[in-house]
């Protein structure tokens, strides 16, 4: 469990990040809190012949709030997230453990792109999006249009994400999720925002990137449930898995319909 | 935890001992300080290479290559280690069992799981290792896998029957007939194992330092497969060690895995086990299948048991295996008076990592079986688990108690501690919300286990392998030994070293408190040796830290040691002050008579200054060695009948659980044990050791299992499959005391820390069964399964 070797960048500024990215390209990794990384570095499982470390990039820890809508700094640590929003403070709990939250970031949960994370699933049904940034410029990414598959999203090799966009849902939310410990990922996991008679259901974990549902509003989990096709894991059946889509969307859509009363 | 009540200990404590009492770890300030000596914290040696191993990627295949020239020119690379090395270089390891297939440290032509050590690459550092260990071709054969136990390779097998099972079940009421499958598991310490090793041409001999946790008997094993006398194996192991739970026994295999790549490259090695390394090829607990079939009497009594088990020990049967088979066999009849058992042990190969010792030690696989049987039958007949239970406890005057199959049950109330586990969780209280919360239509169950615990293993259990023919044949294996050695220095500084290779557990804070009172000091003046060096300790077959034996034999021995300088210093201290040596008493630091007294400090100047003032027949120097041995473990006997431990506490324990009817989520309501573990020698480790066995047990209950795919694929190849419950997944654990002196160990001390990873499988699951309403279900009793027993 030793990484195969690899050379080791630690640009100061955003300039340098990005110039660096753009030198490397697909060569590249970029390293944040490295809660997920840095296990694969071990493993082997990643092998990037350069990582770009950005902990020390000056403005990337910083937030804004701007008519309700939040714009996190991608270094902001998932443990100084709970303010972003009524939905990300329900899903944090559920983010790792109390020390990965403290080292791992929004930017990097959001760019690291695992299906079965919380974070990005939260940003989709915020409505939210990704700002990333390349020697070219910046550009603002719908989260609707950012997550592509497992671990796969919309970035080129020379963006780096550097904000999400936090508009403020209103209404009720509600986060549930079932795993089988504490902090372990999730075998499902459903959120749901009410809001002026509005129902907005997104799912995680059963489906290759956080997916959005429409729902039936008279029967939202089995209505959701027709809309998957999970597989058979090592943990859960695929029958298991359709028919916790249908429990936890029903809670979810129940708990945010109580609390948007 | 929030919401656990304190331990609660029935009798008074003891003023007058340090033991008894609840002293605060003396380990823990070089803990906490970050202090702590462990594998990796020792540098025994200079120059050492890093050894990184390569492992078979299939579960069973024939290698028809290996080719390492690549590694061998990669930077850094001291040299290869291959696997035809290992065979050319050492002998399979001994085992008690005739005609077992040969296992080396590491594969030769076959390999028979994966992750089964191939080749050893050693290299100036362990990221330059593993850059080689990429550069070795293999090439593989793929052969076919046997990973179901029914049709593997049986390697040993017996059968057993005490009284007339026949005639039992022929005037049964009823006859419960089951089969039950306890899953493989492990112990997942946070330290993996960790060896250094140095060969030393000129002496033909290895110096090893290892994390190993005995039994020492394995020592030997180790010294056999190297052809070395064991004299020419010293083998070292740190002061600390972070963990074991059983699994640290294995590490001799790589002892001798390492200590022929010192042999081959010339150079001291170095290996630290990563995670991966562990899970896929240390060790696991044994997995078992049992098919029971029990005859009560229509009153509730167990008129007769029969076991027929398949053992799982994996692809190679492994020393000290088939010891999880035997390990509880003079408990068979469990906490009941029931004289009729029978047994039949198959032991069978497959293609997974070898079994080894794990918390337990084939305990979770008896009482498994044994109490689901017992709630089975309670629904049968029409009775409470718990009247059932009562009705058939052996009683708290029938002790010492000979079990069918040869236990001897030291001492016990067990009626009394089972009203107390009733009282303590409310069970009749339970029952009535259990009544109000099916009306309601939820899923709410009451699951009991009852356990005895065994500690400190007869060393001639394992012979049980053998008919008492073949027994007669060769030597007899018996009894269960420690040694301590005590020294006072000549300013009257003292020192115990002992041979029980504590892994967190606290020895040496028991140890100092049982020093402290022999002596007449404070456990503060006691230095406590923990690292063991089979060149100097004072040590034999038996010693290490299993079984449960340390607070029996462990502290036992020091207590001798302890006794026998306390006599030597009474001597002295008598001629010193014109007193016979009974008069004098040992305390706060000197020795007294009457009025008069000596200070520990003189006494000690005395032996090593001024020997010349020592009274007539007293030697100098101030040095005992004591070995105590558990007394009443006689070799099995020609009917098969063994005393298989020599002390045994009782648990009785009540899970109460809600099934979430939609996920199949078991959530623990709360959980209580009560324990009978003869005479505590200090409540606050006592604690430690009864959580820690409670979580080990919520493990295979809830969550852990080792799974392999149709190919012998490990699926739970690291920590995000392999499921150990953490500290927030653990129900809240109410703790109850009884103490029972034992009669057969020196301070009445019995071993508790095993108990509760015996008990809480069959008690949670007894638990859901309950809930549900149903009476097979599979471990662990994870959502999804749990769902499926819910039809869905």
């Amino acid at each position: 469990m030793k990484p195969a070797p690899f050379r080791y960048e630690r640009p100061e500024t955003l300039g340098e990040a990005v110039s660096v990215l753009r030198e490397y390209g697909e060569d590249a990794k970029v390293l944040a809190g490295g809660q997920s990384l840095v296990p694969l570095l071990n493993m082997r499982m990643a092998r990037p012949a350069v990582l770009v470390d950005i902990n020390r990039v000056v403005g990337l820890d910083n937030s804004e709030i701007e008519k309700g809508t939040r714009r996190i700094g991608a270094l902001v640590r998932q443990s100084a997230a709970q303010d972003i929003s009524p939905l990300v403070r329900s899903c944090l709990p559920y983010v790792g453990h109390f020390a990965t939250r403290n080292r791992g970031t929004v930017g990097g949960s959001i760019a690291h792109a695992d299906a079965s994370a919380e974070l990005p699933l939260a940003l989709l049904v915020s409505g939210g999006a990704v700002v990333a940034a390349s020697s070219r410029g910046r550009r603002e990414i719908a989260a609707s249009e950012f997550f592509v598959t497992h671990f796969t999203t919309v970035l080129e090799p020379d963006e780096l994400v550097v904000e999400t966009i936090w508009p403020e849902t209103g209404g009720g939310v509600a986060f549930e999720e079932l795993a089988q410990r504490r902090g372990d990922y999730a075998l499902c996991m459903a959120a749901a925002v009410v809001r002026d008679g509005e129902l907005r259901v997104g799912i995680g974990s059963v489906v290759d990137r956080p997916t959005l549902l429409g729902v039936d509003p008279d029967r939202p989990g089995a209505s959701a449930a027709e809309q998957v096709e999970p597989y058979d894991g090592l943990h859960a059946s695929a029958e298991y898995l359709r028919h916790l889509v249908r429990v936890l969307v029903d809670r979810a859509v129940a708990v945010a319909r109580a609390r948007a009363a | 935890m929030a919401g656990d009540k304190l331990s609660r200990v029935s009798v008074a404590t003891r003023q007058e001992t340090w033991v008894g009492r609840a002293v605060p770890r003396l380990e823990d300030e070089a803990l906490l300080r970050g202090e702590g000596q462990f594998m990796d914290d020792l540098a025994p040696i200079p120059n050492a290479g890093h050894a990184a191993i390569l492992r078979s990627q299939l579960a069973h295949a024939r290698i028809t290559r290996l080719d390492a020239s690549r590694a061998l020119a990669a930077p850094g690379v001291a040299g290869v280690l291959t696997g035809q090395d290992v065979r050319a270089m050492s002998r399979p390891f001994p085992v008690g069992v005739e005609g077992a297939r040969p296992y080396y440290a590491a594969a030769g032509e076959v390999a028979r799981y994966a992750g089964e050590p191939l080749a050893v690459v050693v290299a100036k550092n362990r990221y330059l290792a593993e850059d080689a260990l990429e550069l070795i071709e293999v090439d593989y054969e793929p052969l076919e896998p046997v990973l179901d136990a029914r049709v593997g390779e049986v390697v040993s097998e017996r059968a057993f029957s005490y009284g007339d099972p026949a005639a039992a079940f022929a005037a049964a009421d009823l006859v419960v007939r089951q089969r039950f499958r306890f899953p493989r598991w492990s112990c997942t310490p946070v330290e993996c194992y960790g060896v250094v090793a140095d060969w030393n041409g000129a002496t033909g001999s290895l110096t090893a330092w290892a994390n190993f946790q005995g039994p020492f008997t394995l020592h030997s094993v180790a010294a056999g497969a190297l052809g070395l006398r064991g004299s020419k194996l010293r083998l070292i192991t740190p002061p600390d060690s972070g963990g074991s739970f059983g699994i640290k026994a294995t590490v001799y295999v790589y002892v001798v895995l390492l200590g022929l790549a010192s042999r081959k490259l010339g150079i001291p090695v170095r290996w630290t086990e990563d995670r991966l390394e562990h899970l896929a090829g240390s060790a696991t607990a044994t997995a078992r299948e049992t098919e029971v079939e029990a005859a009560f009497a229509a009153d509730g009594e167990l008129l007769a048991l029969c076991y027929d088990a398949i053992d799982d020990v994996g692809a190679y049967l492994r020393a000290p295996e088939p010891a999880t088979t035997y390990r509880m066999h003079g408990s068979l009849s469990g906490a009941y008076r029931v004289r009729n058992v029978a047994a039949r042990n198959r032991v069978v190969l497959t293609n997974r990592c070898p079994s080894g010792l794990n918390r337990g030690f084939g305990g979770p696989q008896l009482y498994f079986p044994l109490e689901r049987t017992m709630a089975i039958a309670a629904g049968r007949l029409g009775l409470d688990p718990a009247e059932l239970v009562r009705r058939n406890l052996v009683g708290a005057d029938e002790f010492p108690y000979r079990t069918p199959s040869g236990g001897l049950y030291d001492s016990g109330d067990y009626e009394g501690a089972l009203d107390e586990a009733l009282e303590l969780s409310r069970y009749a209280e339970r029952r009535e919300e259990q009544h109000h919360a099916r009306a309601e239509g939820r899923l709410f169950g009451i699951g009991l286990a009852i356990v005895v615990e065994p500690s400190i293993s007869n060393m001639g259990y394992i012979t049980l392998a053998q008919t008492p023919e073949e027994r007669a044949q060769t030597l007899p294996k018996s009894g269960n030994a420690e040694g301590a050695t005590i020294a006072v220095s000549p300013l009257g500084g003292i020192t115990v070293r002992i041979g029980t290779t504590p892994q967190g557990q606290g020895h040496a804070t028991v140890c100092a408190q049982v020093a402290a009172d022999a002596l007449g000091v404070e456990p503060d003046d006691v230095e406590v040796l923990t690292s063991v060096d089979t060149s100097t300790s004072a040590w034999t077959v038996a010693s290490g830290n299993y079984s449960s034996r340390f607070s029996g034999v462990g502290a036992g021995a020091v207590h001798l040691a302890a006794q026998k300088l306390a006599a030597k210093l009474r001597a002295i201290a008598a001629h010193e002050l014109g007193v016979e040596a009974h008069e004098v008493e040992l305390r706060e630091g000197k020795a007294w008579a009457g009025e008069a007294s000596v200070s520990l400090r003189r006494l000690a100047g005395l032996a090593h200054w001024n020997p010349d003032a020592l009274p007539p027949g007293v030697e100098p120097g101030l040095v005992e060695n004591a070995f105590y041995a558990a007394p009443n473990l006689a070799p099995p006997d020609a009917q098969d009948r063994v005393a298989s431990s020599a002390a045994h506490g009782f648990i009785a324990d009540v899970a109460v659980v809600e099934v979430d009817r939609e996920t199949g989520q078991v959530v623990v309501l709360d959980y209580t044990t009560v324990h009978d573990a003869g005479r505590l020698l200090n409540p606050l480790l006592v604690e430690g050791q009864v959580r820690g066995g409670f979580a080990h047990g919520v493990g295979p209950a809830l969550f852990e299992r080792v799974e392999h795919d149709e190919d012998g694929n490990l699926l739970t190849g690291s920590f995000m499959d392999y499921l150990c419950p953490t500290a927030p997944d653990l129900p809240p654990l109410t703790i109850g005391h009884r103490e029972t002196p034992s009669p057969f160990t020196a301070l009445g001390a019995k071993g508790l820390g095993e108990g509760n990873t015996m008990s809480v499988p069959a008690a949670i699951a007894n638990a859901v069964a309950d809930a549900l309403g149903i009476d097979e279900l599979e471990l662990p009793l994870t959502p999804p399964r749990v769902w499926e027993l819910l039809g869905r």
